[in-house]
Protein backbone atom coordinates (compact mmCIF):
# COMPACT_ATOMS: atom_id res chain seq x y z
CA UNK A 1 0.00 0.00 0.00
CA UNK A 2 1.51 3.32 -0.48
CA UNK A 3 1.63 6.02 2.09
CA UNK A 4 -1.06 8.44 2.46
CA UNK A 5 0.29 11.99 0.76
CA UNK A 6 -1.18 13.56 3.99
CA UNK A 7 0.85 12.05 6.55
CA UNK A 8 4.04 11.67 7.04
CA UNK A 9 6.35 9.03 8.06
CA UNK A 10 5.30 8.76 11.77
CA UNK A 11 1.96 9.49 11.01
CA UNK A 12 1.58 12.41 11.80
CA UNK A 13 -1.03 14.89 9.55
CA UNK A 14 1.29 16.84 7.12
CA UNK A 15 -1.34 18.55 4.82
CA UNK A 16 -5.42 17.78 5.25
CA UNK A 17 -7.04 16.77 1.82
CA UNK A 18 -9.23 14.80 2.19
CA UNK A 19 -10.94 12.86 4.78
CA UNK A 20 -10.66 9.44 3.28
CA UNK A 21 -7.68 7.44 4.58
CA UNK A 22 -7.63 9.15 7.57
CA UNK A 23 -7.50 6.74 10.70
CA UNK A 24 -8.86 7.15 13.02
CA UNK A 25 -6.98 8.96 15.86
CA UNK A 26 -6.07 12.04 13.74
CA UNK A 27 -9.82 13.06 13.54
CA UNK A 28 -9.93 12.60 16.71
CA UNK A 29 -6.87 14.62 17.42
CA UNK A 30 -8.18 17.40 15.35
CA UNK A 31 -11.46 17.37 17.53
CA UNK A 32 -9.67 16.81 21.17
CA UNK A 33 -7.44 20.28 19.97
CA UNK A 34 -10.32 22.06 18.77
CA UNK A 35 -11.83 22.39 22.01
CA UNK A 36 -9.40 24.83 24.04
CA UNK A 37 -10.09 27.03 20.47
CA UNK A 38 -13.50 27.43 21.12
CA UNK A 39 -13.04 29.00 24.53
CA UNK A 40 -10.07 31.29 23.06
CA UNK A 41 -13.33 32.94 20.77
CA UNK A 42 -15.00 33.63 24.21
CA UNK A 43 -12.09 36.42 25.08
CA UNK A 44 -11.89 39.35 24.61
CA UNK A 45 -8.61 39.21 22.97
CA UNK A 46 -9.43 36.11 20.60
CA UNK A 47 -5.79 35.41 19.79
CA UNK A 48 -3.19 33.07 20.43
CA UNK A 49 0.44 33.34 19.52
CA UNK A 50 0.26 29.64 17.99
CA UNK A 51 1.22 30.43 14.62
CA UNK A 52 3.41 33.96 15.00
CA UNK A 53 5.46 34.91 12.48
CA UNK A 54 4.11 31.64 9.75
CA UNK A 55 2.45 33.23 6.54
CA UNK A 56 -0.64 31.48 5.58
CA UNK A 57 -2.09 32.03 1.66
CA UNK A 58 -5.34 31.79 0.94
CA UNK A 59 -5.46 30.22 -2.25
CA UNK A 60 -9.05 30.29 -4.13
CA UNK A 61 -9.51 29.76 -7.51
CA UNK A 62 -13.04 28.95 -6.82
CA UNK A 63 -14.51 32.00 -5.45
CA UNK A 64 -16.18 31.32 -2.10
CA UNK A 65 -16.59 34.32 0.26
CA UNK A 66 -17.58 32.73 3.40
CA UNK A 67 -15.00 29.96 3.62
CA UNK A 68 -12.27 32.49 2.71
CA UNK A 69 -13.25 34.50 5.48
CA UNK A 70 -13.34 31.50 8.18
CA UNK A 71 -10.06 30.81 7.35
CA UNK A 72 -8.97 34.14 7.28
CA UNK A 73 -10.29 34.60 10.91
CA UNK A 74 -8.48 31.27 12.05
CA UNK A 75 -5.27 32.09 11.12
CA UNK A 76 -5.35 35.82 12.41
CA UNK A 77 -6.80 34.04 15.43
CA UNK A 78 -3.79 32.18 15.49
CA UNK A 79 -1.47 35.19 15.22
CA UNK A 80 -0.24 34.39 11.67
CA UNK A 81 0.20 36.72 8.70
CA UNK A 82 -2.54 35.96 6.45
CA UNK A 83 -2.34 36.64 2.30
CA UNK A 84 -5.43 36.38 0.16
CA UNK A 85 -5.27 35.47 -3.40
CA UNK A 86 -7.68 34.93 -5.51
CA UNK A 87 -6.12 33.52 -8.14
CA UNK A 88 -9.07 34.14 -11.28
CA UNK A 89 -8.16 37.31 -11.55
CA UNK A 90 -4.43 37.27 -11.54
CA UNK A 91 -1.78 34.43 -12.66
CA UNK A 92 -4.15 32.10 -14.23
CA UNK A 93 -6.14 34.62 -16.63
CA UNK A 94 -2.74 35.75 -17.70
CA UNK A 95 -1.87 32.12 -18.62
CA UNK A 96 0.28 31.35 -15.32
CA UNK A 97 0.55 27.50 -14.78
CA UNK A 98 -1.14 25.81 -11.51
CA UNK A 99 2.58 25.06 -10.25
CA UNK A 100 4.42 28.29 -11.33
CA UNK A 101 1.85 29.88 -9.15
CA UNK A 102 2.90 27.81 -6.44
CA UNK A 103 6.54 27.66 -6.99
CA UNK A 104 6.49 31.20 -6.88
CA UNK A 105 4.17 31.89 -3.82
CA UNK A 106 6.54 29.22 -1.95
CA UNK A 107 9.50 31.51 -2.66
CA UNK A 108 7.68 34.11 -1.39
CA UNK A 109 8.21 31.57 2.25
CA UNK A 110 4.82 30.67 2.91
CA UNK A 111 4.15 28.15 5.63
CA UNK A 112 0.81 27.00 4.64
CA UNK A 113 -1.38 27.31 1.44
CA UNK A 114 -5.21 27.30 1.84
CA UNK A 115 -6.57 25.65 -1.60
CA UNK A 116 -9.69 26.07 -2.80
CA UNK A 117 -10.05 24.77 -6.34
CA UNK A 118 -12.85 23.27 -9.03
CA UNK A 119 -11.00 20.62 -9.58
CA UNK A 120 -11.00 17.45 -8.19
CA UNK A 121 -7.72 16.49 -6.76
CA UNK A 122 -5.98 20.03 -7.42
CA UNK A 123 -4.68 20.38 -3.55
CA UNK A 124 -3.20 17.09 -3.94
CA UNK A 125 -1.17 18.21 -7.21
CA UNK A 126 0.13 21.23 -5.17
CA UNK A 127 0.64 18.77 -2.02
CA UNK A 128 3.18 17.06 -4.09
CA UNK A 129 5.00 20.04 -5.29
CA UNK A 130 5.88 21.82 -2.29
CA UNK A 131 8.70 21.56 -0.54
CA UNK A 132 8.78 20.23 3.02
CA UNK A 133 7.66 22.24 5.51
CA UNK A 134 4.76 23.85 3.25
CA UNK A 135 1.72 22.83 4.32
CA UNK A 136 -1.91 22.44 2.11
CA UNK A 137 -5.43 22.32 3.20
CA UNK A 138 -8.33 21.64 0.98
CA UNK A 139 -10.98 23.95 1.39
CA UNK A 140 -13.11 22.24 -1.10
CA UNK A 141 -11.99 20.90 -4.57
CA UNK A 142 -14.45 19.89 -7.17
CA UNK A 143 -17.23 17.27 -6.22
CA UNK A 144 -14.43 15.40 -4.16
CA UNK A 145 -13.39 16.45 -0.83
CA UNK A 146 -14.05 19.21 1.69
CA UNK A 147 -12.37 18.40 4.91
CA UNK A 148 -12.32 20.56 7.46
CA UNK A 149 -16.18 21.33 6.66
CA UNK A 150 -16.66 17.72 7.44
CA UNK A 151 -14.52 17.98 10.63
CA UNK A 152 -16.72 20.61 11.72
CA UNK A 153 -19.64 19.11 11.73
CA UNK A 154 -18.20 16.15 13.63
CA UNK A 155 -17.23 18.55 15.91
CA UNK A 156 -20.96 20.16 16.53
CA UNK A 157 -22.25 16.45 16.64
CA UNK A 158 -20.06 15.11 18.70
CA UNK A 159 -20.34 18.36 20.96
CA UNK A 160 -24.44 17.95 21.18
CA UNK A 161 -24.61 14.12 21.18
CA UNK A 162 -21.16 13.62 22.72
CA UNK A 163 -20.38 10.30 21.13
CA UNK A 164 -20.65 8.82 17.53
CA UNK A 165 -21.60 5.26 18.51
CA UNK A 166 -25.19 4.54 18.45
CA UNK A 167 -26.10 7.51 16.54
CA UNK A 168 -28.11 7.24 12.99
CA UNK A 169 -27.29 10.25 10.69
CA UNK A 170 -29.27 11.59 7.61
CA UNK A 171 -27.89 13.39 4.95
CA UNK A 172 -30.53 14.76 2.25
CA UNK A 173 -30.30 16.64 -1.00
CA UNK A 174 -27.28 16.83 -3.49
CA UNK A 175 -25.34 14.21 -2.20
CA UNK A 176 -23.68 13.44 -5.83
CA UNK A 177 -22.35 16.66 -6.52
CA UNK A 178 -21.75 17.45 -2.93
CA UNK A 179 -18.02 17.14 -1.45
CA UNK A 180 -19.42 18.13 1.61
CA UNK A 181 -22.02 14.85 1.93
CA UNK A 182 -18.81 12.83 0.15
CA UNK A 183 -16.40 14.01 3.31
CA UNK A 184 -19.31 13.83 5.69
CA UNK A 185 -19.75 10.04 4.96
CA UNK A 186 -16.07 9.00 5.12
CA UNK A 187 -15.68 11.21 8.60
CA UNK A 188 -19.13 9.08 10.03
CA UNK A 189 -17.74 5.96 8.92
CA UNK A 190 -14.44 6.57 10.38
CA UNK A 191 -15.57 7.95 13.60
CA UNK A 192 -17.94 4.92 13.86
CA UNK A 193 -21.56 6.23 13.17
CA UNK A 194 -23.30 2.64 12.57
CA UNK A 195 -25.65 3.95 10.39
CA UNK A 196 -25.40 6.28 7.78
CA UNK A 197 -27.93 7.59 5.59
CA UNK A 198 -28.15 9.27 2.44
CA UNK A 199 -31.59 10.62 1.00
CA UNK A 200 -32.52 12.97 -2.08
CA UNK A 201 -34.32 12.51 -5.96
CA UNK A 202 -32.81 9.59 -7.55
CA UNK A 203 -30.90 11.84 -10.10
CA UNK A 204 -28.91 13.25 -6.89
CA UNK A 205 -28.68 10.55 -4.78
CA UNK A 206 -27.70 7.05 -6.89
CA UNK A 207 -28.19 3.90 -6.03
CA UNK A 208 -24.66 3.25 -6.62
CA UNK A 209 -24.37 5.62 -3.21
CA UNK A 210 -24.92 1.78 -1.13
CA UNK A 211 -21.27 1.73 -2.57
CA UNK A 212 -19.98 3.99 -0.07
CA UNK A 213 -21.35 2.07 3.09
CA UNK A 214 -24.70 3.91 3.55
CA UNK A 215 -27.94 3.10 3.06
CA UNK A 216 -29.78 5.23 0.26
CA UNK A 217 -33.27 6.09 -0.03
CA UNK A 218 -35.47 8.10 -2.44
CA UNK A 219 -38.28 9.36 0.51
CA UNK A 220 -37.59 11.74 3.20
CA UNK A 221 -40.56 10.56 5.28
CA UNK A 222 -38.59 7.39 5.53
CA UNK A 223 -35.04 8.67 5.68
CA UNK A 224 -36.00 10.92 8.95
CA UNK A 225 -37.89 8.06 10.66
CA UNK A 226 -35.22 7.91 14.22
CA UNK A 227 -32.43 10.01 12.89
CA UNK A 228 -30.28 11.60 15.85
CA UNK A 229 -28.93 13.75 13.20
CA UNK A 230 -30.26 15.56 10.04
CA UNK A 231 -27.46 17.08 8.09
CA UNK A 232 -28.86 18.97 5.17
CA UNK A 233 -27.11 19.90 1.38
CA UNK A 234 -27.64 23.37 -0.34
CA UNK A 235 -29.26 22.83 -3.33
CA UNK A 236 -27.14 24.67 -6.26
CA UNK A 237 -29.30 26.45 -8.36
CA UNK A 238 -27.41 24.80 -11.38
CA UNK A 239 -29.07 21.82 -10.96
CA UNK A 240 -32.20 23.22 -11.77
CA UNK A 241 -30.63 24.21 -15.62
CA UNK A 242 -29.14 20.71 -15.79
CA UNK A 243 -32.75 19.12 -16.19
CA UNK A 244 -31.98 17.09 -13.21
CA UNK A 245 -34.34 18.77 -10.92
CA UNK A 246 -37.84 19.90 -12.34
CA UNK A 247 -38.00 23.29 -10.07
CA UNK A 248 -37.15 24.33 -6.29
CA UNK A 249 -40.74 24.37 -5.68
CA UNK A 250 -41.52 20.41 -6.79
CA UNK A 251 -37.84 19.95 -4.50
CA UNK A 252 -39.24 21.54 -1.36
CA UNK A 253 -42.64 19.63 -1.38
CA UNK A 254 -40.25 16.56 -1.78
CA UNK A 255 -37.62 17.26 0.15
CA UNK A 256 -37.66 20.04 2.05
CA UNK A 257 -36.63 19.69 5.72
CA UNK A 258 -40.42 20.95 7.12
CA UNK A 259 -41.16 21.28 10.82
CA UNK A 260 -43.75 18.22 10.10
CA UNK A 261 -40.61 15.84 8.28
CA UNK A 262 -38.36 16.81 11.18
CA UNK A 263 -40.66 15.22 14.03
CA UNK A 264 -40.29 12.06 11.71
CA UNK A 265 -36.39 12.27 13.66
CA UNK A 266 -36.01 11.60 17.17
CA UNK A 267 -37.10 14.39 19.36
CA UNK A 268 -33.49 15.50 20.28
CA UNK A 269 -32.50 15.81 16.79
CA UNK A 270 -30.11 18.14 15.98
CA UNK A 271 -30.00 19.93 12.30
CA UNK A 272 -26.86 21.02 10.67
CA UNK A 273 -26.59 22.70 7.29
CA UNK A 274 -22.95 23.75 5.86
CA UNK A 275 -24.58 27.14 4.39
CA UNK A 276 -25.37 29.25 2.65
CA UNK A 277 -29.35 27.91 3.17
CA UNK A 278 -31.83 28.38 0.19
CA UNK A 279 -34.74 28.94 3.09
CA UNK A 280 -37.66 27.39 1.28
CA UNK A 281 -35.95 25.67 -0.79
CA UNK A 282 -34.06 23.08 1.14
CA UNK A 283 -34.97 23.97 4.57
CA UNK A 284 -37.96 25.16 6.03
CA UNK A 285 -37.64 29.03 7.94
CA UNK A 286 -39.22 27.67 11.36
CA UNK A 287 -36.69 24.49 10.90
CA UNK A 288 -33.29 26.44 10.26
CA UNK A 289 -34.10 29.23 12.88
CA UNK A 290 -35.59 26.22 15.48
CA UNK A 291 -34.49 25.18 18.78
CA UNK A 292 -33.21 22.05 16.63
CA UNK A 293 -31.42 23.79 14.33
CA UNK A 294 -27.24 23.88 14.79
CA UNK A 295 -26.36 25.98 12.07
CA UNK A 296 -25.14 29.11 13.85
CA UNK A 297 -23.19 27.20 16.38
CA UNK A 298 -21.62 25.41 13.13
CA UNK A 299 -19.72 28.28 12.28
CA UNK A 300 -18.66 29.03 15.53
CA UNK A 301 -16.88 26.14 15.75
CA UNK A 302 -15.65 25.80 12.22
CA UNK A 303 -13.54 28.93 13.38
CA UNK A 304 -12.23 26.43 16.28
CA UNK A 305 -11.66 23.68 14.27
CA UNK A 306 -9.94 24.96 11.23
CA UNK A 307 -7.66 26.88 13.88
CA UNK A 308 -6.79 23.54 15.28
CA UNK A 309 -5.85 21.76 11.78
CA UNK A 310 -3.75 24.85 11.21
CA UNK A 311 -2.35 24.38 14.68
CA UNK A 312 -1.62 20.78 14.24
CA UNK A 313 -0.20 21.53 10.66
CA UNK A 314 1.94 24.42 11.92
CA UNK A 315 3.78 23.13 14.91
CA UNK A 316 2.67 19.62 14.97
CA UNK B 1 10.36 33.63 50.55
CA UNK B 2 13.17 32.26 52.39
CA UNK B 3 11.24 31.44 55.45
CA UNK B 4 9.63 28.37 54.23
CA UNK B 5 11.46 25.11 55.52
CA UNK B 6 13.77 22.98 52.76
CA UNK B 7 13.26 19.63 51.76
CA UNK B 8 15.99 17.44 50.05
CA UNK B 9 14.01 15.41 48.09
CA UNK B 10 16.12 12.66 46.89
CA UNK B 11 13.27 10.65 46.46
CA UNK B 12 9.49 11.02 46.73
CA UNK B 13 9.17 9.98 50.61
CA UNK B 14 11.67 12.79 51.32
CA UNK B 15 8.53 15.28 50.29
CA UNK B 16 6.23 17.01 52.46
CA UNK B 17 2.50 15.78 52.90
CA UNK B 18 0.02 17.44 50.09
CA UNK B 19 -2.30 18.58 53.29
CA UNK B 20 0.30 20.11 55.21
CA UNK B 21 1.99 21.81 52.40
CA UNK B 22 -1.74 23.32 51.68
CA UNK B 23 -1.96 24.12 55.42
CA UNK B 24 1.08 26.22 55.44
CA UNK B 25 -0.96 28.31 51.92
CA UNK B 26 -3.72 28.65 53.30
CA UNK B 27 -2.34 30.25 56.75
CA UNK B 28 -0.28 32.61 54.60
CA UNK B 29 -3.30 33.69 52.22
CA UNK B 30 -6.00 33.50 54.41
CA UNK B 31 -4.89 37.16 55.87
CA UNK B 32 -3.78 38.13 52.44
CA UNK B 33 -7.20 38.13 50.66
CA UNK B 34 -10.47 39.49 50.50
CA UNK B 35 -12.50 36.43 49.88
CA UNK B 36 -15.76 38.40 47.92
CA UNK B 37 -13.45 39.82 45.54
CA UNK B 38 -10.95 37.27 45.01
CA UNK B 39 -10.55 35.82 41.68
CA UNK B 40 -8.24 32.22 42.03
CA UNK B 41 -7.15 30.58 38.55
CA UNK B 42 -5.90 27.24 38.85
CA UNK B 43 -2.75 25.78 36.10
CA UNK B 44 -3.81 22.66 34.44
CA UNK B 45 -3.67 19.94 36.08
CA UNK B 46 -1.55 20.15 39.46
CA UNK B 47 -2.33 23.48 39.86
CA UNK B 48 -6.64 22.79 39.49
CA UNK B 49 -6.36 20.47 42.19
CA UNK B 50 -4.38 22.15 44.52
CA UNK B 51 -6.68 25.80 43.49
CA UNK B 52 -9.79 23.64 44.10
CA UNK B 53 -8.88 23.06 47.82
CA UNK B 54 -7.94 25.95 48.53
CA UNK B 55 -11.16 28.12 46.93
CA UNK B 56 -12.96 25.50 49.26
CA UNK B 57 -11.13 25.74 52.66
CA UNK B 58 -11.13 30.15 51.96
CA UNK B 59 -14.62 30.46 50.55
CA UNK B 60 -13.82 31.98 48.11
CA UNK B 61 -17.30 33.95 46.69
CA UNK B 62 -16.24 34.33 42.99
CA UNK B 63 -15.95 30.46 41.00
CA UNK B 64 -12.96 28.70 40.23
CA UNK B 65 -11.31 29.68 37.33
CA UNK B 66 -9.07 27.06 35.02
CA UNK B 67 -6.19 27.96 32.66
CA UNK B 68 -4.61 25.35 30.20
CA UNK B 69 -1.17 27.47 28.96
CA UNK B 70 -1.02 25.04 26.11
CA UNK B 71 -1.55 27.61 23.46
CA UNK B 72 0.70 29.75 25.40
CA UNK B 73 3.97 27.95 25.45
CA UNK B 74 6.92 29.50 24.41
CA UNK B 75 8.03 25.87 23.24
CA UNK B 76 5.41 25.08 20.70
CA UNK B 77 7.69 25.84 17.48
CA UNK B 78 9.92 23.01 18.55
CA UNK B 79 7.90 20.76 20.92
CA UNK B 80 4.33 21.19 19.26
CA UNK B 81 0.83 21.01 20.61
CA UNK B 82 0.37 18.63 23.58
CA UNK B 83 -2.40 16.17 22.90
CA UNK B 84 -5.45 16.45 24.94
CA UNK B 85 -5.55 20.41 25.82
CA UNK B 86 -7.82 21.23 28.14
CA UNK B 87 -9.83 24.41 27.44
CA UNK B 88 -9.45 27.80 29.47
CA UNK B 89 -12.16 28.44 31.67
CA UNK B 90 -12.34 32.26 33.29
CA UNK B 91 -16.33 32.22 35.09
CA UNK B 92 -15.70 35.91 36.22
CA UNK B 93 -14.41 39.42 35.19
CA UNK B 94 -11.09 39.93 34.25
CA UNK B 95 -10.42 43.24 34.21
CA UNK B 96 -10.22 45.02 37.44
CA UNK B 97 -10.12 41.64 39.46
CA UNK B 98 -7.58 40.36 42.07
CA UNK B 99 -6.38 37.32 40.90
CA UNK B 100 -4.44 34.50 42.86
CA UNK B 101 -3.08 32.33 40.59
CA UNK B 102 -2.13 28.67 41.65
CA UNK B 103 0.16 25.70 40.64
CA UNK B 104 1.88 23.41 42.01
CA UNK B 105 5.33 23.11 41.32
CA UNK B 106 7.42 26.39 40.48
CA UNK B 107 10.47 25.73 38.36
CA UNK B 108 11.73 27.88 35.42
CA UNK B 109 8.69 30.01 35.63
CA UNK B 110 8.05 29.94 31.94
CA UNK B 111 4.43 28.58 32.81
CA UNK B 112 3.58 31.47 35.00
CA UNK B 113 4.62 33.50 32.27
CA UNK B 114 2.36 31.63 29.74
CA UNK B 115 -0.67 31.74 32.07
CA UNK B 116 -0.43 35.60 32.61
CA UNK B 117 -0.51 36.52 29.43
CA UNK B 118 -3.41 34.31 28.76
CA UNK B 119 -5.17 36.17 31.48
CA UNK B 120 -4.10 39.22 30.21
CA UNK B 121 -6.46 38.35 26.97
CA UNK B 122 -9.81 38.15 29.26
CA UNK B 123 -9.00 41.52 30.66
CA UNK B 124 -7.01 43.88 32.33
CA UNK B 125 -6.18 42.36 36.01
CA UNK B 126 -5.54 45.02 38.86
CA UNK B 127 -3.14 42.47 40.66
CA UNK B 128 -1.76 38.87 40.20
CA UNK B 129 -0.49 36.72 43.03
CA UNK B 130 0.80 33.37 42.84
CA UNK B 131 0.58 30.64 44.95
CA UNK B 132 2.63 27.56 44.63
CA UNK B 133 2.58 24.31 46.82
CA UNK B 134 6.56 23.81 46.22
CA UNK B 135 9.12 25.56 44.65
CA UNK B 136 12.18 23.76 43.41
CA UNK B 137 14.16 26.56 42.19
CA UNK B 138 16.17 26.44 38.92
CA UNK B 139 14.25 29.78 37.20
CA UNK B 140 15.01 30.84 33.56
CA UNK B 141 12.49 33.99 34.30
CA UNK B 142 12.02 36.61 37.09
CA UNK B 143 9.43 34.97 39.25
CA UNK B 144 8.61 34.39 42.11
CA UNK B 145 5.77 32.57 44.44
CA UNK B 146 4.22 35.39 46.44
CA UNK B 147 2.57 32.63 48.75
CA UNK B 148 4.45 29.47 48.93
CA UNK B 149 4.44 25.65 50.67
CA UNK B 150 7.99 24.77 50.83
CA UNK B 151 10.99 24.76 48.73
CA UNK B 152 12.75 21.76 47.86
CA UNK B 153 15.86 20.52 46.12
CA UNK B 154 16.08 17.94 43.57
CA UNK B 155 18.62 16.17 41.70
CA UNK B 156 18.93 17.51 37.85
CA UNK B 157 17.27 14.99 35.04
CA UNK B 158 14.37 14.47 37.59
CA UNK B 159 11.17 16.73 38.04
CA UNK B 160 8.22 16.51 40.75
CA UNK B 161 4.52 15.43 40.08
CA UNK B 162 1.38 16.19 41.04
CA UNK B 163 -0.38 13.15 41.06
CA UNK B 164 -4.08 12.69 41.66
CA UNK B 165 -5.59 8.98 42.70
CA UNK B 166 -8.71 8.82 40.27
CA UNK B 167 -10.44 5.62 42.38
CA UNK B 168 -10.95 3.61 44.68
CA UNK B 169 -10.63 3.95 48.62
CA UNK B 170 -8.06 7.28 48.03
CA UNK B 171 -9.82 8.32 45.21
CA UNK B 172 -9.12 12.18 44.92
CA UNK B 173 -6.33 11.91 46.98
CA UNK B 174 -2.99 14.31 45.67
CA UNK B 175 0.21 12.81 45.55
CA UNK B 176 3.89 13.97 45.06
CA UNK B 177 6.47 11.90 43.30
CA UNK B 178 10.02 12.31 42.48
CA UNK B 179 10.62 11.14 38.82
CA UNK B 180 12.51 11.14 35.66
CA UNK B 181 12.03 14.16 33.51
CA UNK B 182 9.36 13.54 31.24
CA UNK B 183 9.03 14.60 27.18
CA UNK B 184 7.83 18.27 26.74
CA UNK B 185 4.76 17.29 25.35
CA UNK B 186 3.55 15.85 29.01
CA UNK B 187 4.89 18.43 30.90
CA UNK B 188 6.65 21.65 31.30
CA UNK B 189 6.84 23.48 34.81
Amino acid sequence: MTRNPQLDAHGALRHLLSIEGLPRDVLVNILDTARPFVSVTEREVKKVPVLRGKSVFNLFFENSTRTRTTFEIAAKRLSADVINLNINASSASKGESLLDTISNLSAMDADMFVVRHAQSGAPFLIASHVREGISVINAGDGRHQHPTQALLDMYTIRHYKQSFTGLTVAIVGDVLHSRVARSQIHALSILGVPEIRVVGPKTLVPDSFSRMGVRVFNRMEEALKGVDVVSMLRLQNERMDGGLLPSAQEYYKSYGLTAERLALAKPDAIVLHPGPMNRGVEIESSVADGSQSVILPQVTFGIAVRMAVMSILGVG
Amino acid sequence: MSTQPTFPAVDSSALPAVDTLLDALVEQIRPQVDPARCGMVGIHSGGVWIAERLHRVLGLALPLGTIDVGLHRDDLETSGLRIRMRASMIPFEVAGADILLVDDVLHTGRTIRAAMNELFDYGRPERIRLAALLDRGGRHLPVAATFLGAHVEIEPGREIVLDRCASGAHADTLLLKVQPRSGPRESAT
